[in-house]
């Protein structure tokens, strides 16, 4: 049968006009500041809290302080690898601060920092990346998922978790923490429709530091912005600037606030830059210039919060020299406990794989030992 | 003949070259993935191919696999020959819908219509200190999948050869790359490239009468070194080189086994459910007869894939596959 002949066809079709539609949400409220927003420099900093400031500054030494020491460690062969999050310890220290110790923090490979302002011990931290284990903390004592390689498949878990929290009735905060790149898989979609949808109490905190390796941020996304991702999926974006550690912090608190209240997730964008290579292993001269580091190392996080606290008169000479000693104390600190060899048992293989051993493994758990055994007999 | 010159190469440069031998000679070639461009991949297999060819013949994607091998079905739909490089095993896993209910089965489902020809190069297996995620021998998954080829070099030679081939074929061909042998190297003519093998044809690469080690990719040279640490008890072992898993090579390998009349299957990944067990049932149904010992299998543990510091227990080196060898010893009743 062709339209032709459909019933009443020979009548001149007249259209109707189509049903009434409008947004379901007004985009407005939910769209990003066309410019990253600042607090450090402007006006806004006069109503920034001196002790949070200071708390910021202490962390944000001690985790550059940090950052050297775990990439020199990769130079020893005490690392397999180094994730670095110089300068972009504003993003990991605020992130950490922004959060109520019930809350839960998910990060990916590059946010041991995080993980250690939030309170980790810094060796737990990092034996992932020492490789003596996969994740060396109890996720639930720290309330911190383990550091996540697999790019933005730690998102849906926060969604998830941020949703059971709430269906229990506790006012748990989830922040969940991805790079740029990581904003084109499809779990990071579906993380933020699923937290959308279910209007979750999450943040997702988005650090675009340039690049994904060696992939700029052009050739990630054609988005005017990674915030406007947010509102195709009914959520606000918001634009900070990644480097301005109380900017971060007071947008990052809000998002939190407003989570708890039961207002539904947040994505943030804070703009940054990676200043060290992507990992020891790679070499950024082959995808980068030193002018475009250099612009950035001009806006170095701790500089931009030193020169507040300074001008402001809430911190001297003598205040910079205690935050640097602090950070040396932790930085020896942590040199010395990563210089010792983990004492290790291999048996421990076996150990974790299922809540009882399965048969199968119970027998191979049996040949290694006595391939052990047979090695110390030969030692 | 030619006589070029020959000189020390890597595997990770055979791959390279065979990349760039498959583009200058068709158009159709096209190489896509994450930091494939400017860095030529992280471990530069694909180096030089953006500058050669140009930023639409080699591609930085954006980072996302299932978009990566997604749109590698609608190139490959419209005539193109996609090459993608998934960066490491686990991040392939993102992919696999796309792979399992698109990629292996398009022939299939279109009744020879619509063929993909689509290389999915996959770093894969352990033994670089590569923290988690980086290290999974990922071949049972794919070995599994109905439609896909799936290869394992495991010399310069055949790194070159069989990609060529790979690229070439009408099929989609998971092409696993043995990560620890990027970097060994061997005498190479990049003049006058190895011959290209079709894909399916094992290789013998250490004739002996006493038994038949079966292996592929990275358990390769382990099994060689196993093979000459026998010898000096007395074991003459005849060393198998699968390089094909699909197609598998039942010719080649039975041809061993009914001459030695042993067989161990060597491989990393897991043994349980692991391709030893396929291997093993094959080569005891076809040789039943010729069998002195049942087919024994050394295989990593049936566990996740372990830290680095732990991946030496986990590993099967040299001593189990000897072991094992000495476990062929078998007599009835024991
Ligand atoms: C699913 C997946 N694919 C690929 C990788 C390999 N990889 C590790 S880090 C990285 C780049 C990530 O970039 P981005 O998300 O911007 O985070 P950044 O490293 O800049 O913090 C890639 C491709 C991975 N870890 N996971």
């Amino acid at each position: 049968m062709t339209v032709q002949e459909l019933p009443g066809a020979a009548d001149a079709y007249r259209p109707t006009p189509p049903p009434a539609w409008k947004p379901r949400t007004d985009p407005a409220p939910l769209l990003p500041d066309p410019e990253p927003y600042r607090v450090l420099g402007t006006d806004a900093a006069a109503g920034a809290d001196p002790e949070l400031l200071l708390r910021l500054y202490a962390q944000l030494v001690r985790g550059r302080r940090y950052n050297v020491q775990a990439t020199a460690l990769t130079k020893q062969g005490r690392l397999a690898v180094y994730p670095s999050s110089t300068g972009q310890e504003a993003c990991e220290v605020a992130a950490a601060l922004a959060l109520e110790e019930r809350d839960w923090l998910f990060p990916s490979y590059r946010d041991t920092l995080a993980a250690v302002a939030r309170g980790l011990d810094p060796v737990q931290a990092l034996t992932l990346l020492r490789g003596d284990w996969h994740t060396g903390y109890d996720p639930r004592e720290h309330r911190i998922a383990p550091l996540c390689t697999p790019l933005a498949t730690q998102l849906p878990h926060a969604v998830g978790l941020a949703h059971a929290a709430r269906l229990k009735g506790d006012d748990v905060v989830a922040l969940a923490m991805v790079g740029d790149g990581g904003t084109s898989e499809g779990d990071f979609h579906e993380a933020l429709n699923f937290a959308a949808v279910w209007r979750a109490p999450v943040v997702f905190l988005v650090q675009n530091n340039g690049f994904a390796i060696s992939v700029p941020l052009a050739k990630q996304t054609a988005a005017p912005s990674l915030a406007h991702k947010a509102v195709g999926y009914g959520m606000p974006g918001r634009l900070v600037d990644g480097n301005d550690a109380a900017a971060v912090h007071e947008v990052l608190g809000e998002a939190v606030a407003r989570a708890r209240r039961g207002g539904g997730p947040t994505l943030i964008e804070a703009v940054t830059y990676r200043i060290d290579a992507h990992t020891n292993a790679d070499d950024a001269t082959r995808y980068r210039g030193e002018s475009e580091v250099e612009t950035w190392r001009a806006h170095d996080p701790i500089r931009l919060l030193e020169r507040e606290l300074t001008e402001r008169g809430l911190l001297d000479e003598d205040g910079i020299r205690a935050a640097a000693e602090a950070a040396e104390t932790m930085a020896a600190d942590l040199r010395e406990r990563m210089n010792a060899d983990p004492v290790l048992d291999p048996m421990d293989l076996f150990e974790h794989v299922y809540a009882e051993q399965t048969s199968q493994l119970r027998e191979q758990s049996a040949q290694l030992r006595a391939e052990l055994d047979a090695e110390g007999e030969a030692r | 003949m030619t006589t070029a010159a020959v000189k020390p190469a890597s595997m990770a440069q055979a791959l390279q070259r065979a990349m760039r031998d498959a583009m200058a000679e068709d158009p159709a070639v096209h190489v896509l993935g994450e930091d494939v461009g400017a860095l030529g991949g992280v471990f530069r297999v694909t180096d030089g191919l953006a500058k050669e060819f140009g930023e639409d013949r080699c591609t930085d994607t954006p980072l996302a696999e299932a978009g990566i091998l997604g749109t590698a079905v609608g190139m490959a739909m419209y005539g193109l020959r996609p090459v993608v490089e998934m960066q490491f095993d686990a991040f392939a896993y993102p992919a696999f819908e796309q792979l399992i209910s698109h990629v292996a089965r398009m022939r299939n489902r279109t009744r020879g219509g619509m063929p993909l020809p689509i290389t999915v190069r996959v770093p894969y297996g352990g033994g670089i200190g590569g923290v988690e995620h980086h290290s999974d021998s990922s071949e049972a998954y794919y070995m599994a999948t109905p439609g896909l080829h799936v290869v394992a070099p495991s010399t310069v030679d055949d790194a070159y050869g069989l990609l060529r081939a790979a690229i070439a074929s009408d099929d989609p061909v998971v092409f696993l790359e043995p990560k620890r042998l990027y970097w060994s190297k061997a005498q190479w003519s990049p003049e006058a490239p190895s011959v290209v093998e079709p894909i399916g044809r094992a290789v013998v690469r250490r004739p002996g009468r006493s038994a038949t080690l079966i292996t592929y990719g990275p358990s390769v040279p382990v099994c060689m070194e196993a093979a000459e640490a026998a010898a000096a008890e007395g074991w003459d072992l005849e060393v198998v080189d699968l390089r094909s898993l699909v197609p598998f090579d039942d010719e080649t390998v039975c041809a061993s086994v009914r001459r030695t009349g042993r067989a161990v299957v060597v491989h990393e990944s897991t043994g349980f459910g692991g391709p030893g067990g396929e291997i093993a049932a094959r080569v005891t149904e076809r040789c039943f007869h010729h069998l002195e010992a049942p087919v024994l299998r050394v295989a990593g543990f049936d566990i996740p894939y372990p830290p680095p510091m732990l991946e030496r227990h986990h590993l099967p080196g040299v001593d189990r596959v000897l072991d094992a060898v000495a476990r062929l010893q078998w007599e009835a009743g024991s």
